[in-house]
């Protein structure tokens, strides 16, 4: 059995998952000042009466750090920056102790300016001197060498409580948002370390000795010992969740876009064959263009919730949201409420929702069932504009050979699939609206929950080698290695392979089920004087998201439980 | 989030899997090295700086201005194709106001590449400014150009291609033909008879440093473009007068490009050579796209980079003075002796050879245009090569009055199929092309 856990903005949703359907399910309101109290208290809920020993693991998604960053709830952090030329550093300043430093790598890792310790020393004195126990440390093509982001750190020594280096955090190229993602890292560790901390000893003092595994923004786990290093990796975990509980009802031939419409938004990802379309670069949150490796999503301010209004004669949905729809007691009027107006749903005040309607029919010279259809229709060709934008978008990203330029790979998907609130309704009038195969996944309610629960772990290499310089080094492995004049890309991709292995094994992976992939191949001949003097290699592998196996079954139970049958309460 | 004053697009192909031979500089690794930086920089994250994806050329495009011989397919590639694209993209975007100015910084380039095409010299097959330039005159109805050249190396085949256009102002800047490939550009090239004086060249001396490219900048290519008036600046803006370039002699640098770019405002910046890809390119590349954008860029710099060391001696600011006083006289003359050629309506010859060293072959020329009061006249070049092409080429201008226009056709129709292998027509004023052939 395996538990998922979804700490929502409002409430928190947990599932306990047999091999082949869900043996419970339960909804707690989410209490943001004390995060853990509901997760305990969810987890309660479906671990009653269970041996804990059939309980193979618990996978948790949480919005605590999406939500520390987008309140700026973070702790006091400094982040020393080495740019040597380029744009200006300051430019790129997250924080108040942002402090620019000597020393300069270039693009191929050699170092051009070394560091100054007599400056770190004296940074690190004042930071001491000001009571600051977290520090970023980055270095412009730090990835490509890291040496000054270590020799910096062992100049700060152990008087600081985390110091964390912006190579190990990714292996992609962009200073500013490697500094933007160690700081954010670096930032929530103190209120992560809590959470982490909490989670650990209630578990030990309930004697519920099970492994315990984290959701990332990618719709991978990480083992929860692993989070403690990098807790920025659980932003955006919770629509990731809500796109891992759709994989299993996804076309395996097609392409499929993800709809999750909730109160206030809508949330799109892209499966490509059941497979969740990863950013190219990393997600943003808050204002921070960051490197953490996301799924790509693109969120609308429409949803069942939106304050409906006519200005200037048009129509207007969101974005925004007052309140609940006017049915169960809200202020402003809200596509649910043209739901109920037109008799689709009828679980609460449908008087109300007619009292909100009316103004907006008035003012736009229609019946209240015409503007309704309206509003409804409105809110979804909305939702189908906003997915055309990201089909777009994701069709338009650059490539950079003559050959991936003429191939011309496209994304078209061909169905839909809908989750959240409104989830039944949206489906059917979507389907009538466009030519895709609408569907609504099942169970949509525990979706996210049921996500987490299947979500696999996760994981990337990226190496670099560079025979002319006679190095290989995979930053964010810790890695580095001299090679040979005869190191070529087959060997590298071996390599990263080999380290990928090793990552995921530590990070709590089965190696059975490890699907690994590569992402990027590439090799270039370095001419000198009309000489080849060496390859210099790039290669990216991972293992992309997915689901566990052995419960790739339960799609099926779930098709067959309609969504108004009650789940058993008890176990079988 | 980091945002800047000038909304700037930008398309990079660097063309990664396309090269001319395993070691040539135009291989694979060109950009690999402007990508990283350009990456790292995360100058495509900034607000207001726009990545677009290429657009591919259409042999139309390649129509309005070239004669491929024997036909396109023989003598351009896709890759081509990608990289005039990438510049017909920028333009587009410039000209819908999406953004106010961009860059494509695109491989293989082409500022070697003349009307006749028989195969590829200095590197390149087809000019991608001029099929741009020519793109955007019959989209967007612009008519004055001002393309300047920033390139080591003489634009030979941007001159040739504009030698007969009084509303394409072309600046060449460039190392002195003397001591440097293709050995052209001289102050007394100045167009042909109805375009004399809109063809200026800037023969500098080796050594020049970036005091003496900004003076050039400052007296003479600024003046002219300010008389002339353009409705859009282009910038040739290749990368090989920088002091570690392989091939060349210059001691320009990335701050010198930067603030020649910032000087200039060039509404299009299209990439030409450069191929010292590892010490120039990436630091030069940054420099331009940020000077574009409007942003700071006193801190990009090269690893090495010394001013001091690089700085021109005082006689070579001298030979500079010299060259852009000969400029200005020359840019002076051009309205009296385009009005006194025009006013007599009669034929110029001029013969020549054309060597395209990449692909080695010699072709001859025997070009021949007619001076008329009402437009800039027919222009018929008959072509020959030592692999044995013989063509006849036609092109009626964008602006051709009635009267020349009728006799392209005449030329056209009436020439001896016996004589060539094929006969074309390039019909600017309707956007035709035509071949006849055995
Ligand atoms: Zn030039
Ligand atoms: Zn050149
Ligand atoms: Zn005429």
């Amino acid at each position: 059995m395996i538990i998922g856990l979804d700490v929502g903005g409002t409430h928190t949703d947990v599932v306990l998952i047999g091999q082949d359907c869900i043996l419970r399910q339960a909804k707690v309101p989410t209490n943001t000042s004390n995060l853990f109290d509901c997760v305990w208290a969810a987890l309660d809920e479906v671990t009653r009466d269970v041996p804990p020993e059939e309980i193979e693991r618990a996978v948790l998604s949480t919005t605590l750090t999406t939500n520390a960053i987008i309140e700026g709830k973070m702790e006091k952090t400094a982040m020393i920056v080495s740019p040597g030329p380029g744009i200006d550093a300051e430019l790129l300043r997250t924080c108040t102790h942002y402090f620019i430093v000597s020393g300069s790598i270039d693009h191929r890792g050699r170092e051009i300016q070394p560091i100054n310790p007599v400056e770190i020393e004296g940074l690190s004195s004042k930071l001491k001197a000001e009571g600051i126990e977290h520090v970023g440390v980055v270095g412009k093509f730090s990835v490509r060498n890291p040496k000054h982001e270590i020799q910096i750190g062992e100049i700060l020594g152990d008087s600081f409580t985390n110091v964390l280096y912006g190579h190990r955090l990714s292996g992609n190229l962009s200073f500013p948002r490697r500094i933007a993602t160690t700081y954010l890292n670096a930032a929530v560790h103190p209120i992560y370390k809590g959470f982490f901390k909490a989670v650990k000893e209630s578990l030990k003092k309930k004697g519920l000795n099970i492994p315990i595994y984290i959701l990332k923004a990618d719709g991978g786990t990480m083992s929860l010992e692993a989070s403690l290093f990098c807790p920025g990796e659980t932003i955006l975990s919770g629509p990731a969740a809500s796109v891992m509980g759709s994989l299993p009802f996804a076309s395996l031939e097609e392409e499929t876009l993800v709809l999750d419409i909730g109160g206030t938004t809508t949330d799109m990802a892209i499966l490509i064959h059941r497979v969740p379309l990863l950013d190219p670069v990393g997600c943003e949150l808050g204002g921070y263009k960051t490197l953490i490796r996301s799924l790509k999503t693109y969120s609308i301010g429409v949803g069942g919730d939106s304050t409906v209004r006519v200005l200037d004669g048009k129509l207007k949905i969101g974005p925004g949201r007052d309140g609940p729809a006017m049915a169960y007691g809200g202020p402003t009027p809200t596509p649910t409420d043209a739901l109920f107006v037109l008799g689709k749903i009828n679980n609460g005040d449908a008087q109300a929702s007619q009292r909100g309607m009316e103004p907006i029919a008035a003012a736009m010279g229609m019946t209240l069932e015409e503007v309704a259809n309206e509003v409804f229709d409105h809110a979804c060709q909305m939702i189908l504009n906003g997915a055309a934008k990201m089909i777009e978008d994701i069709n338009s990203k650059p490539v950079y050979t003559v050959q991936e330029l003429l191939e011309g790979y496209q994304v078209q998907p061909q169905e839909i699939l809908v989750l959240g609130g409104p989830a039944p309704y949206f489906a059917f009038r979507l389907a009538a609206l466009t030519d895709f195969q609408v569907h609504v996944v099942p169970q949509w309610q525990v979706a996210n929950a049921v996500g987490a629960a299947l979500a696999k772990n996760t994981s990337e290499v990226t190496l670099f080698a560079d025979t002319e310089r006679g190095i290989a080094i995979a930053p964010g492995e810790k890695f580095y290695r001299q090679i040979d004049k005869n190191f070529d890309r087959n060997d590298a991709v071996a390599l990263a392979y080999e380290l990928l292995k090793n990552k995921c094994i530590k990070e709590g992976a089965v190696e059975s089920e490890l699907e690994m992939e590569v992402l990027e191949n590439v090799q270039f001949n370095m001419v000198r004087d009309f000489y080849t003097t060496g390859r210099n290699i790039r290669i990216k592998v991972q293992v992309k998201p997915g689901m566990v196996s052995e419960y790739k079954d339960i799609a099926a139970s779930m098709f067959h439980v309609s969504p108004s049958q009650k789940m058993p309460e008890k176990m079988r | 989030m980091l945002s800047v004053k000038t909304k700037t697009g930008l398309v990079f192909f660097p063309a990664f899997d396309w090269a001319i031979s395993a070691t040539h500089p135009e291989r694979e690794e060109r950009l690999l090295y402007t990508q990283d930086q350009v990456f790292e920089e995360g100058l495509l994250d900034i607000d207001g700086i726009i990545e677009y994806k290429p657009d591919l050329a259409t042999i139309q495009d390649v129509r309005r201005v070239h004669f491929c011989v024997p036909d396109e397919w023989s003598v351009l590639t896709e890759s081509h194709l990608i990289s005039a694209g990438g510049a017909k993209t920028i333009g587009m975007q410039v000209l819908e106001k999406n953004v106010e100015r961009g860059f494509a910084l695109v491989r293989p380039p082409g500022h070697h590449a003349m009307r006749v095409v028989h195969g590829a010299r200095g590197f390149c097959n087809i000019n991608i400014e001029a099929i741009m330039v020519e793109y955007l005159r019959e989209a967007y109805k612009v008519d004055r150009v001002a393309i300047v050249d920033t390139d080591c190396h003489h634009g030979d085949g941007t001159q040739d291609i504009y030698w007969h256009d009084p509303d394409t102002l072309f600046i060449s800047l460039h190392q002195d033909g003397r001591t440097l490939y293709p050995g052209t550009g001289f102050g007394y090239e100045m167009g042909g008879p109805s375009a004399a004086g809109t063809t200026i060249n800037i023969p500098l001396p080796p050594q020049t440093s970036e005091e003496g490219f900004l003076y050039t900048l400052d007296n003479a290519i600024l003046p002219i473009i300010n008389d002339f008036k353009p409705d859009l600046i282009v910038n040739s803006a290749g990368q090989d007068n920088h002091y570690t370039d392989p091939i060349t002699n210059m001691n320009f640098s990335a701050q010198g490009y930067a603030e020649l770019t910032r000087r200039l405002k060039p509404h299009i910046a299209v990439l030409e050579g450069g191929y010292s890809i590892e010490t120039a390119l990436p630091y030069i590349n940054v420099g331009i796209i940020m000077a574009l954008a409007g942003m700071d860029f006193s801190k990009v710099r090269e690893p090495d980079y010394r001013p001091q060391r690089i700085r021109q001696t005082a006689d070579t600011a001298e030979q500079v003075k010299r060259v852009v006083a000969d400029v200005m006289d020359c840019w002076e003359k051009g309205p009296r002796l385009r009005e006194r050629n025009r006013a007599e309506k009669k034929s110029h010859k001029r013969e020549r050879a054309v060597f395209y060293d990449t692909d080695n072959i010699l072709e001859t020329q025997m070009e021949e245009q007619r001076t008329c009061r009402d437009c800039s006249g027919v222009l018929s070049i008959d072509s020959e090569t030592d692999r044995g092409h013989h063509v006849l080429a036609i092109h009626i201008p964008r602006k051709a009055c009635n009267e020349c226009r009728e006799l392209g056709y005449q030329l056209y129709d009436g020439a001896n199929l016996r004589s060539y292998h094929q006969i074309f027509l390039q019909d600017r004023t309707h956007d035709q092309y035509l071949v006849r052939r055995n």
